[in-house]
């Protein structure tokens, strides 16, 4: 791939444009006063149940055991805008909210079954959140595309899941492939 | 001989420079290489070359600090954590932009040579006349025959892999066996053809990646990881590490000297010859001067100009060079970030293997033979085939291990393609010396006033159409045009600001590169080009540095210089 296209293929699985890439700061180029607040242990823990809701364990590792969390409140605290910093503090408040009035509980009593039902309805409200330009994203697009990107980049993904060839030495641009293969990691 | 003396003095270290240093200590000269940024060692120096996505602290995300650092690198591609630190410090050199101008400089050993793109084509017989022909800005002091052979010289020096296809459009050159298109793109390379009748063409890309090993040169065939832009160990990329500054150094004839801004060429007004240039050390702030019969000021396009208008102020204020009232006009840039993309049905049983680190080609075919357009000139595109992966969308599944197996799966073919277009050269496109501002060093800072006109947004039109159309002749599906803006800089193309011509009331340099005003010095960057074409450039900057080094010896020889 010519490099001058990478970055306008990053979309990510969400519909938008990977947050805190230069496709979106074109539109928002405030820069000032990041780091709007803390994640504390409990934010972390939230945020690795919900990304292990949306990417599970199954025959191959899931979000928690490519340990996502961290790695997700770390682009949080240096990648993102102030404005965005905010949405995602706030939208994880209004989780743990929405959480309770819907179940009264959090959402780490939920059964699996429950989460993946909670999650589904937030996918849904997220994917149909207003859009306009160079405004902020809905929280949950935020978490998602976090999560995505924090586990397919992971070591364990990328050498355990998705086929890692450091080195090819050669390109074959027929190469065979059958259904249910991985894609090549990167 | 005085340490401070050489034969030749060549001003930066870049694609262009390491090509002079090459050419002139080959043929014998002392010469010493001045580069205004640090060392930077092949191989080792490669820090990034070996690090997994993931071993990058934020896995290539860019940081609010880096956005914060880097104002103008943070408009485009270029800022990114696996190239951090390749770019030049913006708050120790800083530029004024009367209109938005996006300069991208690496000042280090081997200035961009590590960083670009690597594609490489030839300029056609066209290139050289149309100025003339259509009457635009002057006439090119050289035709293509005047370079061919140079062309195959340095083709067969650097490694370029590309495939021979017969076109005047794009002259065939001395190639290394052509890199592969997909399945996909083979497909859609024959739809066109056959659609257009022949006149439109997609192959593959022309690389300075070599596609067999060189021993000779120490250089193993690209081993396609497609991260040059890290630096590569295996020297399967053209830069000036790997090529150029090993060949210059083996004469033993090559001094190569970083943190050496050079401020300004000493100028005798009585010989009317540059007697050497003065250097600033970036990092002791000690001023030297080095003398030389001939200086090849290789700085890149901008620095070279910049030199000639710090230099010879007592005979000339706005420079050596600028009795021409040329010196810091005509910039030009390729204009680009538009053209289509679409879904490829069909070729689920097909993938790749290997990361190419090139694409295909379409070359120009506006304005040529009969076709006549509202504008001048043309424009040619990159772009690739590809499966999509796990960054893509997929609307009907949300969250769940439906959604993660489907995303460890590759997606659907996808085809995109890119235009670059020429830019005609306005005299009102200029850069120019703001001596109230200057920079780390208390030198004066460059302005830049620029932006592209008529011609250019006409041919914008054509470039999203024409790439719509063909892919839609291709049975390409959901084909969407795009324009993603452009600033001119964006294509890290600059070229212009000392062009060569016939005459030196209307130009700064000569045939062969010299400035008409002090023959020993010679421009071969891309500050000395009189149009753009639309084919990238630096092979052309390649060709010319060749030839311009062979004459500058036999004229020295002659006792010319």
């Amino acid at each position: 791939m010519n490099r001058r296209e990478l970055l306008s293929m990053i979309m990510s699985a969400t519909g938008y444009a990977m947050i805190g890439s230069p496709v979106v700061l074109a539109a928002s180029a405030s820069t000032a006063s990041y780091r709007s607040a803390e994640f504390t242990d409990s934010d972390q823990s939230l945020l690795s149940d919900i990304a292990d809701t949306i990417i599970p364990r199954t025959t191959t590792p899931g979000a928690k055991d490519a340990e996502v969390a961290p790695f997700m409140t770390k682009i949080v605290d240096d990648c993102y805008s102030a404005a965005d910093q905010a949405v995602f503090h706030d939208g994880l408040v209004a989780f743990r909210d929405h959480c309770q009035v819907r179940f009264g509980l959090d959402f780490s009593e939920l059964s699996d079954q429950q989460r993946t039902e909670f999650l589904s309805e937030a996918d849904q409200t997220a994917r149909s959140y207003p859009r306009s330009q160079g405004s902020p994203a809905h929280y949950f697009i935020m978490i998602k595309q976090l999560t995505l990107f924090a586990y397919f980049t992971s070591e364990i993904v990328q050498t355990q899941v998705l086929r890692l060839v450091p080195v090819p030495g050669r390109y074959d641009g027929c190469f065979p492939y059958q259904e249910g293969e991985t894609a090549w990691a990167i | 001989m005085n340490h401070n003396e050489y034969d030749a003095i060549v001003v930066g270290s870049g694609i262009s420079g390491g090509w002079a240093a090459k050419e002139l200590t080959e043929q014998g000269l002392k010469v010493i290489m001045l580069e205004r940024g640090r060392s930077l060692e092949h191989v080792e120096d490669y820090v990034n070359e070996h690090k997994e996505i993931w071993e990058f602290p934020h896995r290539d995300m860019r940081t609010q600090e880096m956005i914060e650092n880097y104002p103008v690198l943070r408009r485009d591609y270029p800022l990114n954590e696996q190239t951090l630190g390749s770019w030049t410090n913006e708050q120790d050199s800083p530029y004024e932009e009367i209109q938005r101008f996006d300069w991208y400089r690496s000042y280090q050993v081997g200035g961009r040579s590590l960083l670009w793109g690597r594609q490489s084509y030839r300029w056609n017989k066209m290139d050289f006349e149309a100025n003339l022909r259509e009457g635009i800005a002057v006439d090119w002091p050289i035709r293509y025959e005047d370079l061919a052979s140079w062309y195959d010289y340095v083709e067969g020096f650097a490694g370029i892999s590309g495939s021979k296809e017969g076109l005047d459009v794009l002259p065939d050159g001395n190639f290394l066996p052509p890199m592969d298109l997909n399945c996909v793109e083979q497909d859609v390379a024959a739809r066109i053809k056959s659609h257009f009748n022949g006149e439109r063409h997609l192959f593959i890309g022309r690389v300075a990646n070599i596609t067999e090993s060189r021993p000779e040169q120490n250089r193993v065939q690209c081993q396609y990881r497609n991260r040059c832009w890290r630096g590569c160990s295996f020297g399967a990329f053209f830069s000036t590490q790997s090529t150029t500054l090993p060949a210059a150094m083996a004469t033993g004839n090559l001094t190569l000297r970083p943190f050496s801004i050079v401020t300004r060429v000493l100028y005798d007004k009585d010989t009317r010859r540059a007697t050497g240039v003065e250097v600033v050390d970036a990092e002791t702030n000690e001023v030297i001067e080095y003398k030389a019969k001939v200086v090849f000021l290789n700085a890149s396009t901008f620095n070279s100009t910049w030199i000639l208008m710090n230099s010879a102020t007592d005979v000339w204020p706005d420079g050596l060079g600028s009795s021409s009232g040329e010196l810091g006009h005509n910039v030009m840039d390729h204009h680009f970030r538009l053209g289509a993309s679409g879904r490829v049905e069909g070729y689920e049983d097909k993938y790749y293997y290997g990361r190419r680190p090139n694409g295909f080609y379409v070359p120009r075919f506006r304005n040529i033979g009969n076709d006549k357009r509202d504008y001048v000139r043309g424009f040619g595109y990159q772009g690739s085939a590809s499966r999509t992966g796990w960054s893509r969308n997929i609307s009907e599944l949300n969250v769940g291990a439906d959604l993660k197996q489907a995303l460890t799966q590759p997606g659907d073919w996808t085809i995109g393609m890119t235009a670059f277009g020429e830019m005609l050269p306005y005299h009102e496109n200029r850069i120019f010396l703001n001596r109230e501002k200057t920079d780390k060093w208390g030198l004066p800072i460059l302005a830049f006033d620029v932006s592209i006109k008529d011609n250019e947004f006409a041919m914008r039109k054509d470039m999203i159409a024409d790439a719509a159309e063909m892919l839609e002749a291709a049975g390409v599906k959901d084909v969407r045009g795009r324009d993603s803006g452009y600033a001119p800089g964006m294509g890290i193309h600059e070229m212009g600001t000392a062009r060569m011509g016939h005459d030196p009331a209307t130009s700064v340099l000569n045939g062969h590169n010299q400035v008409w005003d002090a023959l020993n010095v010679f421009v071969t960057d891309g500050a000395c080009m009189t149009s753009a074409s639309c084919v990238n450039p630096s092979l052309t900057y390649m060709a010319l540095t060749a030839r311009a080094a062979q004459f500058a010896v036999e004229e020295l020889k002659k006792g010319n210089l």
